[in-house]
């Protein structure tokens, strides 16, 4: 019997990047679905009823909502090939610790970086820097947060690399300069097929 | 005691729903753990050495190995001790058990603290509206006794907030939340859920947690005065 994939998304989102660099890694034929945010389809209604957010996992008609979890959810299936998950429970746990630090930290505050002024927006800097400052202490001296392969974790963080270049200049920040150690991981990732196809251009 | 559980500890406060999760998961299992109550105002050397990031509670520490953020310590406890599973074993179930728990903690917990701890009417009104459509959310998808079934489950525990913080926090500052009414099958749950033999034994004292609660908005009150 054939799988049947479908991926709601929205071509920016970081958190669709994520689920898109996992079917990629996975090798998973999927339907891509673009959908218009300000014009939700009704399979989209239909399948996140309750955030009503992209992106949307369809497998075999059963609806995966939230980009960590089905991002778990396609490496659990699907798992025969290119785990993104340690096989050592305490690893496990550190990542999925990390990616919820991701969803904490980058993503909040890096909003911050654009939608605030003044005293806020130097505070969203600060707090910015030092989030990655703490991931770069994580990731060491691995080439991957997953070690030699990629992982839940830089699935879980390198989408919002794509926003750098926006976080830059609207923040005014020079995160190249604050902390190369996680350019250069970037840099790596956008070298891993799964990640640079998945990922739209950062100019755009 | 469980053979070859290895050392276990676990750093809390007793009045905090995140920490007594963890508790009802490992009584449920069976682990023998020690545990250290942390003073959160004046937080040990231990805690900050643990959690150095987000410096909270509950922190689980396994064989010397730390662990912070309550859902991700309680999907360790259930891979590394099989026995009463708390997560469902299907992986679309439990994604969708992951689901539901993070959104008692991304959405639920939010509103109604929105709704409680303030004294300005606009806000509480708002927070009461998301927290009443939250809540609808997560009555249409009691099924059952409980979440997980006959026996309770990850959910559940993640939703221990609501059958006893949740009357507690209602009582102290005068809000009308989870009313039998409007959400029939989780107030029937949250008595179930309280009255669970395991559960019973690890819910902290109500009388303290009123107590701090109805200090708490005492101190809001007179902040805004």
């Amino acid at each position: 019997m054939a799988d049947e994939v479908i991926l709601l998304d929205y071509w920016v989102s970081p958190f669709g990047m994520r689920v898109r660099i996992a079917l990629a890694e996975k090798g998973i034929k999927h339907e891509y679905r673009e959908e218009d945010l300000r014009n939700k389809s009704p399979l989209l209604l239909q399948m996140n009823p309750v955030h009503k957010k992209i992106p949307v996992l369809i497998h075999n008609g059963k609806s995966i909502c939230e980009s960590l979890i089905a991002v778990q959810y396609i490496d659990e299936v699907w798992n025969e090939k290119s785990p993104l998950l340690p096989s050592d429970p305490y690893q496990r746990s550190q990542a999925r610790f990390w990616a919820d630090y991701v969803d904490k930290k980058i993503y909040e505050v890096g909003r911050n970086l654009w939608t605030k002024k003044g005293e806020e927006q130097e505070a969203a800097k600060k707090e910015f820097i030092e989030a990655l400052k703490l991931l770069e202490q994580e990731l060491g001296d691995k080439t991957y947060f997953g070690g030699d392969k990629i992982g839940f974790v830089d699935v879980a963080l390198i989408p919002f690399y794509t926003w750098f270049k926006g976080y830059e200049t609207f923040g005014n920040i020079n995160v190249e300069k604050e902390c190369p150690k996680f350019i250069a991981w970037a840099k790596r990732c956008m070298q891993v097929e799964s990640i640079s196809k998945s990922l739209p251009d950062q100019d755009k | 005691m469980a053979k070859d559980q290895g050392e276990v500890q676990l750093l809390g406060v007793g009045g905090s729903p995140f920490v007594r999760r963890v508790q009802i998961a490992l009584k449920l299992k069976g682990i023998e753990y020690t545990y250290i109550e942390e003073n959160l105002r004046n937080k040990s050397d231990l805690l900050l050495k643990y959690n150095p990031i987000h410096k909270k509670v509950p922190v689980f520490v396994h064989n010397g190995k730390p662990l912070a953020e309550s859902l991700v310590i309680l999907e360790y406890i259930d891979e590394t001790w099989e026995n009463y599973p708390i997560f469902p074993q299907q992986p679309y179930e439990k994604a969708l058990a992951r689901f539901w728990s993070r959104f008692i903690d991304d959405k639920i917990l939010p509103a109604i603290s929105k709704a409680a701890w303030t004294v300005n009417k606009e806000e509480r009104e708002k927070g009461i509206e998301e927290s009443l459509q939250a809540l609808q959310f997560l009555e249409n998808e009691l099924k059952h006794k409980f979440f997980g079934g006959e026996n309770i489950s990850i959910v559940d525990i993640a939703a221990s907030y609501l059958a006893f913080w949740l009357p507690a926090i209602e009582e102290a500052v005068g809000l009308k939340v989870l009313s039998s009414d409007k959400f029939p099958k989780l107030y029937k749950w949250s008595q179930e859920f309280n009255n669970h033999p395991i559960v019973k034994e690890n819910l902290p004292p109500k009388d303290g947690l009123l107590g701090f609660f109805k200090s708490r908005y005492a101190a809001i009150s007179a902040a805004s005065k």
